[in-house]
């Protein structure tokens, strides 16, 4: 190319942009569209709060182009101490909440309020990538119960907060990278075969009243038709009742007359479905498998191991989100509070999933500038 | 176990990643199949149903009662109308500072503290979208004065209610019924579509006409389909269906002959029943004393009602259709008809009347009411002087078994059928019903009682009156029915009621007919007839027959005081007649209780009731004239039917006032004196 001689802050966006991934840079944006509509439509047409979303969108964008910024040497240097920043406030979290009452999840840092369980989505699977990278793979036992514990700890005071869903995606985001290092499939059979016998132990002793409720709900929705199950309930209606084609956008009755809690954020996939229909739903299984599958593309083009654990995992833990959620939403998972990726209503959220994309994109450079094609 | 290569490989990692990357594709993919798998189930197979559920979320069916149909008699006096109540209502949800409101609005208008006390309970009791009335019975003074400031009571509006209401009070009040609240019994016997129909409906007919034609009076009910949100506030209108309002009803009761029925009885307990027996219209069906509907409608007060439940005179019960009196010498006539009919007596055949009949075989006397005897007697005299000894002689000889079932014939022992609830078929007995009853022997004396309508033999005024039609019309029967027309819309023309035709009574001979009716004939126009007294100048021909019942063996309450005892145990006085004889037009009978023999207060009594009917109004009031000591009230006319209303109010409420001793809210008697009967074309 003969603009790679040429010098200056030109050639400088020039590379910049070229580092960037246009192919899932395309798809997000699309998705956000679609999801701004829905989100237009779920608030009730709030002006407030889209104006508030487009401040979080730009934002995201920000930080994600940062993030493309980033290389994976950079990151894998980082990731220890942005690993320990996370347990420690955590713990500070936790403490503070002992001394308050009841949930304690966001810190206040002056006027600032920031929820340090989101930045663990990222800190641990780089934590895990980079302890494994530097190890041979696949993984000894050792490696394995190390990057275990490293899982384990922030999710378990995650947990206490108590905070089952980000809990759950912290610790997928993990394990994640355990099977990307070549996790041995007799040991991850063993694991779930392991789960599956102690599920039914968690359930009756390691739960709260209201998660206990929450799964039992899923099982008959009906049983609690006011209570637990009133959002399975009107969720499963609003889906229903939108049918092949949906009842067109902003026409949703469940959800335009408030019969759906909780729409323009856990349950946004709800309005969605009840909206755009089947027809719909299936444009956005398409973009979202899309996308999920050009993440694990991206990785595979990772620069190194690290690299490659890391973009596995995120790519991953984003199908997880949209798992729980619409299964979630569709009445086939328990209520966990995950929101729908880049669509739910939320700041935090969508921060740190733009910056997982971000770090993606940048995973293939070993150093910031232009070396990545060494 | 191999030894593990501790040697990192670059490419050995890369290889491996890309292994796990591809699975982990295939896993995203199929988990997403599944999610969109639940989808295609919910969006497709049960898209119908969850379509049904998202509508019944929030498309609210508000349902719109339809009016209530009105009842006229047969010259369109209205007998039962709808109120229109205009009130102040607001939801709470609608008034931005309620108590800041109501203590403007308290000094705007005349509303009590207790008013606004009662409003507030209600409006925590309610939906916070539903309006609660907090001013009933606006008066026209308010309504303009909040019209005029209702800019500052946003939320607060004038709305119409309806309610029913009896203009005439008490009058006819057996007849007509009444409606009430709707309780958990009509919502126990309401089919499917009853209670769709009857959603938004607060009043069922509970009584006579009102209950009988309940489905017709009704009509059918509108809807109003709205869209509502999840907390119930009503968004906008999606559908709507106009009630039909329920069928006007005409009577056959003419209410100027009803209310003569009334007032005659007004001194006396009892009743009177008059049809036409040229088809079976009743045109008059009174029963004394009586009560006013109008406390009934929106929950009778406990005073009122045990007032009325426990007054000795009885006024909730219908006599005409559920009183049995023993019949007594009225049914001579049709004992004629069955005797002649079983060839016991002939026209000629006569018995010696020596004052008392014996069984023969038997001891025991069964006194005349003529102690020195009739002598040598034959049909016509012993109709027209109503010789017991005469008709002892045919029941016994008839036997139980035919006299029964012959005076069956004429509808002793059985229900006519009148289109009105909770009729009784009083009694005509047998020796079956009498071992069954009792678990005893039937006796000749028992036959004998029966003879002269005394003894187990008893009948309602209705059947009296409807076995008389049967003798004016030689046999020739229709059944009683009250309902003469009905009007689905006031623009539409009326539509009759046909008279449904009953088995004509058959004779062996016709004459036997004229037989009979020529000794009633002679009951009121004979030298020697018992009620010759009472038919004295009457412009018209007719005939009757006197009946004297004795009153024994009926259980009374031993609690009242000796005076009144007394008083229930003298002979309930009663008349039949028709008229006039050529052509008759109107058929009736009239029971006074205990009120002595029957030539002495029932005939005058029919009498009166004949001339309200037969003369024109020009001799009406000749008669008026010629006879000053009778006050106006003695010859009505429509163009009087107010004053006599009143008249008969008062006396009715000079009687039962006195008992109900509550001065709350009697305000209706105040607006009803003010009603306009208005004759509709």
């Amino acid at each position: 190319m003969n603009l790679k001689n040429s010098s200056g802050f030109s050639s400088y966006i020039f590379r910049w942009l070229a580092s960037l991934d246009l192919v899932l840079l395309v798809a997000l944006a699309l998705l956000i569209a679609l999801g701004t509509m829905i989100l237009f439509s779920a608030s009730g047409e709030n002006m407030n709060m889209m104006n508030k979303h487009t401040i979080h969108l730009i934002l995201a964008t920000i930080v994600m182009l940062v993030a493309t910024q980033l290389s994976s040497d950079l990151l894998r240097r980082w990731s220890f101490w942005i690993y320990i920043f996370g347990v420690a406030v955590l713990v500070l979290v936790l403490v503070q909440g002992t001394m308050g009452k009841g949930a304690q999840r966001w810190l206040e840092i002056g006027s600032l309020r920031f929820q340090p369980s989101e930045v663990m989505k990222l800190a641990v699977p780089m934590m895990v990538a980079s302890y494994l990278s530097k190890k041979s793979l696949p993984p000894s036992f050792k490696d394995v119960f190390v990057a275990c514990m490293l899982v384990l700890v922030p999710m378990l005071l995650i947990v206490k907060q108590p905070d089952l869903g980000t809990s759950l995606l912290v610790g997928c985001a993990g394990f994640f990278v355990i099977y990307f290092a070549g996790l041995p499939w007799k040991w991850l059979g063993a694991t779930i075969a392991a789960l599956a016998i102690a599920a039914p132990l968690v359930f009756y002793f390691g739960m709260h009243d209201y998660q206990r409720q929450r799964v039992l709900t899923l099982f008959d929705p009906a049983a609690d038709r006011l209570g637990s199950g009133y959002h399975i309930i009107q969720s499963t209606i609003a889906i229903g009742s939108g049918g092949f084609y949906g009842k067109g956008w902003l026409n949703g009755d469940q959800s335009r007359l408030d019969f759906l809690p909780e729409r323009h954020t856990d349950f946004i996939f709800a309005v969605f479905g009840e909206e755009f229909g089947l027809l719909g739903n299936a444009i956005l299984f398409v973009l979202y498998l899309f996308i999920i599958w050009r993440g694990l593309y991206l990785a595979m083009k990772g620069h190194d191991t690290f690299a490659r654990l890391l973009g596995g995992s995120l790519s991953l833990t984003f199908f997880i989100y949209l798992l729980v959620n619409t299964g979630m939403v569709s009445g086939i998972l328990p209520v966990v509070g995950v929101p729908l990726p880049l669509i739910s209503y939320g700041g935090t959220s969508l921060v740190t999933l733009m910056a997982a994309f971000g770090l993606l994109m940048g995973l293939r450079r070993r150093k910031r500038g232009y070396d990545q094609n060494t | 176990m191999e030894k593990r290569v501790t040697v990192k490989s670059e490419r050995e990692e890369y290889r491996l990643f890309r292994s796990r990357a591809y699975v982990a594709a295939l896993i995203v993919l199929i988990a997403l199949s599944l999610v969109f798998a639940r989808l295609v189930f919910l969006q497709m197979n049960q898209f119908e149903h969850f379509t049904a559920l998202s509508k019944e979320n929030y498309q609210k069916r508000i349902p719109i009662p339809p009016v209530r149909g009105l009842i006229y008699d047969r010259n369109g006096v209205v007998l039962a109308d709808n109120h229109i109540e205009y009130v102040l209502e607001a939801a709470e949800d609608d008034v931005k500072d309620m108590p800041e409101t109501l203590s403007r609005l308290m000094q705007l208008l005349p509303i009590s503290l207790q008013e606004v006390n009662k409003y507030k309970q209600k409006l925590r009791v309610n939906s916070r979208f539903l309006p609660v009335v907090l001013r009933k019975n606006l008066t026209e003074k308010e309504i303009a004065i909040f019209s005029a400031n209702r800019s500052r009571f946003p939320g607060f509006r004038v709305s119409v209610r309806v309610q029913r209401n009896y203009p005439l009070g008490s009058l006819a009040s057996h007849l007509i019924g009444y409606v009430g609240r709707i309780d958990k019994r009509d919502l126990k016997n309401f089919n499917e579509s009853e209670k769709i129909n009857y959603n938004g409906t607060t009043h069922i007919g509970k009584s006579g006409i009102e209950k009988q034609y309940e489905s017709r009076l009704h009509g059918q009910a509108g809807y109003e389909l709205t869209e509502v949100d999840a907390h119930g506030k009503p968004q906008l209108k999606l559908d709507e269906k106009a009630p039909i309002t329920g069928e006007d009803l005409f009577l056959s009761i003419d209410i100027e002959l009803q209310i003569k029925a009334e007032q005659i009885l007004a001194e006396h307990n009892g009743a009177a029943v008059a049809i036409d027996p040229r088809n079976g219209e009743v045109l008059a069906m009174a029963s004394m004393p009586t009560y006013d509907p109008n406390l009934f409608v929106n929950g009778i007060s406990y005073a009122n009602y045990n007032a009325l439940r426990d007054n000795i005179d009885n006024p909730l019960y219908n006599r005409a259709l559920q009183g049995s009196y023993p019949p007594g010498s009225t049914i001579k006539p049709m004992a004629a008809i069955s005797g002649l009919n079983s060839g016991v007596v002939t026209p000629t055949s006569s018995v010696y009347g020596k004052g008392y009949y014996q069984i023969p075989g038997n001891k025991r006397k069964f006194r005349c009411w003529k102690k020195v005897g009739h002598s040598h007697i034959s049909l016509n005299r012993a109709i027209y002087q109503s010789c017991d000894v005469y008709f002892y002689d045919l029941a016994f000889r008839m036997g139980i078994k035919r006299y029964s079932k012959a005076m069956a014939r004429f509808g002793f022992g059985l229900r006519t059928g009148i289109d009105l609830p909770h009729e009784s078929k009083a009694l005509m007995p047998t020796a079956e019903w009498k071992r069954k009853r009792f678990d005893k022997f039937w006796y000749p004396g028992d036959t004998v009682n029966s003879g002269i309508g005394q003894g187990f033999f008893t009948a309602t005024p209705l059947q009296l009156a409807h076995a008389t039609a049967i003798m004016a019309n030689r046999g020739r029967q229709y059944r009683p029915h009250v309902l003469r027309a009905t009007r689905v819309s006031r623009n539409l023309p009326k539509k009759l009621v046909t008279p449904e035709k009953l088995p004509s009574v058959g004779v062996t001979k016709l004459r036997y007919w004229d037989d009979v009716v020529r000794g009633m004939i002679n009951v009121v126009h004979g030298e020697h007839g018992t009620a010759r007294a009472s038919a004295a100048g009457a412009k018209y021909r007719y005939a009757g027959k006197t009946g004297t019942a004795q009153v024994f063996g009926i259980a009374q309450n031993k609690e009242y005081d000796a005076s009144k005892l007394k008083k229930k145990l003298h002979d309930h006085s009663l008349f039949v007649a028709f008229a006039p004889i050529e052509n008759p037009r109107i058929a009736l009978a009239i029971i006074a209780e205990n009120a002595g023999g029957g030539s002495k207060v029932a005939a005058p009594l029919a009498r009166q009731l004949l001339d309200t009917y037969l003369l024109t109004p020009q001799q009406k009031e000749e008669l008026m004239a010629s006879d000053d000591s009778s006050k106006s009230d003695s010859s009505p006319s429509l163009m009087n039917i107010n004053k006599l209303r009143e008249a008969v109010e008062t006396k009715r409420r000079l009687k039962t006032q006195a008992l109900i001793n509550n001065s709350n809210n009697n305000s209706n008697n105040g607006t009803k004196s003010k009603t306009i009967i208005r004759p509709v074309q």
